[in-house]
């Protein structure tokens, strides 16, 4: 069975760290499963973690009044969930929800934050690599808001 | 040319807004063959002529099939049209996907929307090979309603890896909720021996490209279909005059290596 840091390893998030990072990294993670339905993270509570998914769907989620919950995107396989443990006051923005069985691992974002205090080598890496994933999904979610399958310019999409 | 008149054998709503018609000749009229990616002129008489791609498989010479979406006076004709109905077709025309260009590559089908219809000609013939397992078709659509070909989609991805991602959704939906170019970005290809296939809007086309061009495909690997206003179909009148190119002649397939120049100049 590959160990943590074996894994972490194989992630493109983690390309290039030092292993000696890697390792500290790793020393802060543990596998943990997930049954549909189940909560990864709640809206408002305490935010000390972060996932990289290795199996299965998770919904980001939020509550709105009159509809109930609605989702507003799902991460998968290889995606990176979280970054609310990095910025104060350390809440959760959203809920995370499995959507079906999730396997992951969970990184310990308090062991690391007090880390990057003290060596800021690594919390310029890790600060970088995050702030690449938030550019990606603030640009996905711009092209969700353009609505652009909704509004064809033209007589038919495609035609 | 003359639009020869067909008659509508079958009517099928995708979602609201949305149909397919299933034409064949009326008398001696006959069904031209055509290629995946190319387009009809179909008549709405007395109301006018749209651009509309084939949907259909490209073998079956017994007739044509459309996926239109309804939104000026012409397709809400076409969308009153019920089975026996009749209407105007003039073509095939146009540029065609390289359908033959395609052996031994991966291919990636990029449909958002509507563009899926264009494609759909395309699957049903890499199927037919038995080629499914070098495809990969990533389709964007703004609900799980508002999906194209849902049973299809199903029965394609039991041959080939279908991922589809909508923009948003009802609760139930156990699927992807995101934009179209996440599940590009995050898949592995060898970007020397693949090809991609792009036709949707063209904001989305153009955020596929830069993914694809990012993850290493060469310009001329990466095929988009474009749309612009055409009228004549065969590139007399400019309507859809593109640069140096007119759509309805030189397209709507062009390699993007060749129109990148003017793919990224606003307005034009």
């Amino acid at each position: 069975m590959k160990k943590i840091v074996d894994l972490l390893r194989e992630h493109p998030f983690f390309d290039g760290i030092e292993e000696e990072y890697l390792e500290f990294i790793g020393g802060c993670g543990e596998i943990v499963g997930y049954s549909a339905g189940d909560a990864l993270a709640e809206e408002h509570a305490p935010a000390e973690h972060f996932f990289l998914i290795r199996q299965g769907r998770v919904a980001i989620e939020t509550y709105v009044p009159g509809h109930g919950k609605v989702c507003l995107q799902t991460l998968q396989h290889g995606d990176i969930f979280g970054w609310s443990w990095l910025f104060p006051p350390h809440q959760w923005t959203f809920d995370a929800r499995a959507v079906d069985r999730v396997r992951a691992i969970r990184l310990g974002g308090k062991c690391l934050r007090e880390k990057c205090s003290r060596d800021t080598e690594l919390g310029y890496e890790l600060m970088r690599r995050f702030a690449r994933i938030m550019t990606e999904r603030l640009q996905a979610t711009r092209m969700q808001l353009l609505d652009i399958y909704g509004h064809p310019s033209r007589p038919a999409g495609g035609q | 040319m003359v639009p020869e008149v067909f008659r509508v054998e079958r009517r099928a709503e995708e979602f609201p807004g949305t149909f397919t018609l299933h034409l064949s000749p009326i008398g001696m009229g006959r069904v031209a063959g055509f290629q995946p990616g190319q387009f009809s002129m179909l008549y709405a008489f007395g109301t006018g002529e749209v651009p509309i791609s084939i949907s259909g498989p490209s073998d079956q010479g017994s007739g044509y099939v459309y996926t239109i979406r309804t939104h000026g006076m012409v397709t809400r004709a076409l969308e009153n049209l019920r089975e026996g109905g009749q209407l105007g077709v003039r073509g095939p025309f146009g540029s065609d996907w390289p359908i033959s260009s395609l052996a031994g590559r991966e291919i990636l089908l990029v449909a958002g929307g509507l563009g899926l219809a264009p494609l759909r000609p395309v699957i049903y013939t890499l199927l037919s090979r038995g080629g499914g397992s070098a495809v990969r078709l990533f389709y964007g659509a703004r609900s799980p309603r508002e999906m194209l070909y849902r049973d299809e989609l199903v029965e394609w991805s039991r041959s080939m890896d279908v991922q589809v991602s909508v923009d948003q959704a009802e609760r139930g939906w156990t699927g992807r909720i995101g934009a179209v170019t996440d599940p590009l970005a995050a898949t592995s290809f060898d970007a020397g021996k693949s090809i991609a296939f792009l036709c949707g809007p063209e904001v989305m086309m153009r955020f596929c490209i830069r993914v694809l061009l990012e993850k290493g495909m060469p310009p001329s690997a990466i095929y988009l279909s474009m749309e612009r206003n055409m009228k004549c179909a065969t590139g007399h009148c400019g309507h859809c005059q593109w640069g140096p190119s007119f759509i309805c002649k030189d397209g709507p397939v062009f390699r993007y290596e060749d129109i990148r120049q003017w793919f990224h100049i606003r307005a034009l």
